[in-house]
């Protein structure tokens, strides 16, 4: 959607919250655990849908004409107030759920003691990545979906509904972010800096990437995973630094990124 | 072209609080203090700004001056409050120059991301710097002023002052270049720099001065402001530090010199009485007051003085 967007960072401690204080309670009632990772997907996918479009109907639609810088700040400022309302609503104290996470287990590779759960993360987040670029390649509404972001005027012209796909892309990619939360919930504490820290980290995932680009993205979050964890390996005082040195080091020579889309000069 | 009024303006306005200062309570001193330090962070943010370009990393150089202030009363034992701040101010600006080579190429999202990118390899940086305190940070020695040291009831006006006069001096050379052609070339960047290339103008190279006098300032209100606080830790690099600059320069506009710092002062307030009212909610009003501010004023506070359009 051209939009970089800092709320981003708000649905993924808002997943987060909403997989660990509902997981939570429903154990607390006799749940058995086993249920529990169909809970994090519906927790995420509640929180998401009910607040992505009142987002996106109720301020972002209004806003899609000004620059993309202005857009930006206006996602800055409506993370400030998600921050808010996450604390308002879960308090500042941390939420642990640690049952989804301990019921698997861990197994040993070579040395190396692997818990099961990390594997069910892999695979989730692999799932979702190759049901988003099945949907954008193969489906009526992801290729509609690449025409709306292509020429915005031209798809109306053509009889797009340029809002409701603003609306669903949105939603869905909140989703994402909310389920990327939820499952992360039950490996750490769930904190107020959430979203802080993991806004940055994407924004290096998907600039080292190119901006707007899958596979891109996909690369990227690779690279920054395998960077960091070599990083904590060998020379850990370098941990923080090092994925934004990756980050300006591609910039610097490939300026928009890996798999960056060419884009058309206006004179 | 009318008179210009600005410089009057500016000199009206420090008189007047050099003079009341004195009568003001002792907070208030200090919240001025801190808002003319990040006024003057902000004033570089609007040089920026004027050519279009959102710097998302000027926390880098507010760190970077307020850690050349502090390291050098702790190496050398300098205190006085003008030699750390020319010392902040030359220290940012050096960085500012060498990093300006890459990041005068940039434009639009990606200038912006790059320089965050820049300022968070600073933070991960001190954050893992244990002799400079790691994540606490370290005190700075109490500044002198040509080797006296005020009396205690009058620390806070002396620092105020002392700030008042450099953020008039900036303001008014910031206020004078914007008026000389490069200067003048910020709008015509922003609007159509192929055409800026096509009249002769390197847009790089106006973007690269450009570049360097906003992280020279960024490191003036850095050193400022830690000699008012008198402590620095490695948050003043974090991007969230960023985005509060960013918020302070689209809050002010970028009409005038006085606009950032009236913008600082009233973020100040609002950052203080909010967090008064209701300590855990303050971001909210912060984030609400700044979707108002796009929506219904999209040039800043400024335009309230001025309907009409500026250069």
């Amino acid at each position: 959607m051209k939009i970089v967007n800092v709320t981003h960072g708000s649905f993924y401690a808002l997943g987060a919250y909403a997989a660990a204080s509902i997981t939570g309670a429903l154990l607390a009632k006799g749940m058995p655990p086993s249920l529990s990772y169909a809970v994090l997907l519906g927790s995420a996918l509640l929180v998401s849908v009910i607040v992505a479009p009142l987002i996106e109907r109720g301020i972002l639609r209004f806003m899609y004409a000004k620059d993309e810088v202005v857009i930006l700040l206006i996602t800055y400022a409506l993370f400030l107030i998600l921050e808010d309302v996450i604390k308002l609503i879960w308090g500042v104290n941390p939420y642990f759920i640690a049952e989804p996470y301990g019921l698997l287990g861990s197994f040993d590779v070579l040395e190396l003691t692997y818990p099961y759960y990390n594997l069910i993360l892999v695979g989730v987040a692999i799932a979702c990545g190759a049901g988003l670029a099945w949907m954008l390649g193969s489906t009526r509404t992801g290729k509609l979906l690449v025409a709306v972001i292509h020429d915005t005027e031209v798809s109306r012209a053509m009889g797009i509904n340029v809002d409701r796909m603003y609306l669903y892309t949105f939603t869905f990619g909140s989703l994402l972010a909310a389920i990327g939360g939820a499952f992360t919930a039950p490996t750490v504490s769930v904190v107020p800096a959430l979203g802080v820290e993991v806004i940055v980290l994407s924004f290096a995932v998907v600039v080292i990437g190119g901006l707007g680009s899958l596979p891109g993205a996909a690369l990227g979050a690779v690279m920054v995973g395998l960077v960091r964890s070599a990083a904590i390996h060998y020379l850990p005082q370098a941990e923080l630094f090092v994925i934004y040195l990756v980050m300006a080091m591609v910039l610097a020579f490939r300026p928009r990124g890996l798999f960056s889309i060419a884009e058309a000069r206006k004179i | 072209m009318s008179r210009d009024r600005t410089p009057r303006t500016l000199g009206l306005i420090l008189l007047a609080l050099l003079v009341f200062g004195q009568f003001l309570p002792q907070w208030t001193l200090f919240l001025v203090t801190v808002a003319l330090a990040k006024g003057l962070v902000v004033l570089g943010l609007m040089i920026l700004l004027r050519c279009g370009l959102v710097s998302f990393g000027q926390a880098l150089y507010y760190c970077i001056g307020a850690y050349a202030a502090g390291m050098l009363g702790r190496l050398f034992g300098a205190s006085d409050v003008f030699t750390l701040m020319l010392a902040g101010m030359a220290a940012a600006g050096l960085v500012g120059f060498v990093l300006g080579f890459l990041l005068a190429r940039y434009r639009s999202i990606f200038f912006g991301l790059l320089s965050l990118a820049v300022s968070m390899i600073l933070y991960g940086l001190l954050v893992k710097t244990e002799a400079l305190g790691s994540t606490d940070g370290f005190h700075v020695l109490p500044s002198t002023l040509f080797g006296l040291r005020p009396a205690d009831a009058w620390v806070r006006y002396t620092v105020l002052a002392v700030a008042l006069l450099v953020a008039f001096i900036a303001a008014l050379l910031v206020h004078r270049y914007l008026g000389t052609p490069l200067g003048r070339l910020a709008p015509a960047i922003k609007d159509n720099e192929i055409r800026v290339e096509y009249m002769g103008a390197s847009a790089r190279h106006a973007i690269h001065v450009k570049y360097v006098i906003a992280a020279a300032l960024a490191g003036l209100g850095g050193a400022l402001a830690a000699t008012t606080v008198g402590h620095i830790d490695p948050e003043m690099a974090y991007w969230t530090t960023s985005g509060e600059f960013i918020f302070i320069t689209i809050l002010a506009g970028t009409g005038n010199v006085i606009a950032p710092f009236l913008g600082a002062l009233v973020f100040g307030v609002i950052q203080t009485v909010a967090f008064g009212i209701s300590p855990n909610t303050w971001q909210m009003v912060l984030g609400g007051s700044l979707l108002v501010v796009i929506v219904f004023l999209p040039n800043g506070l400024w335009s309230l003085f001025r309907g009409r359009k500026l250069a």
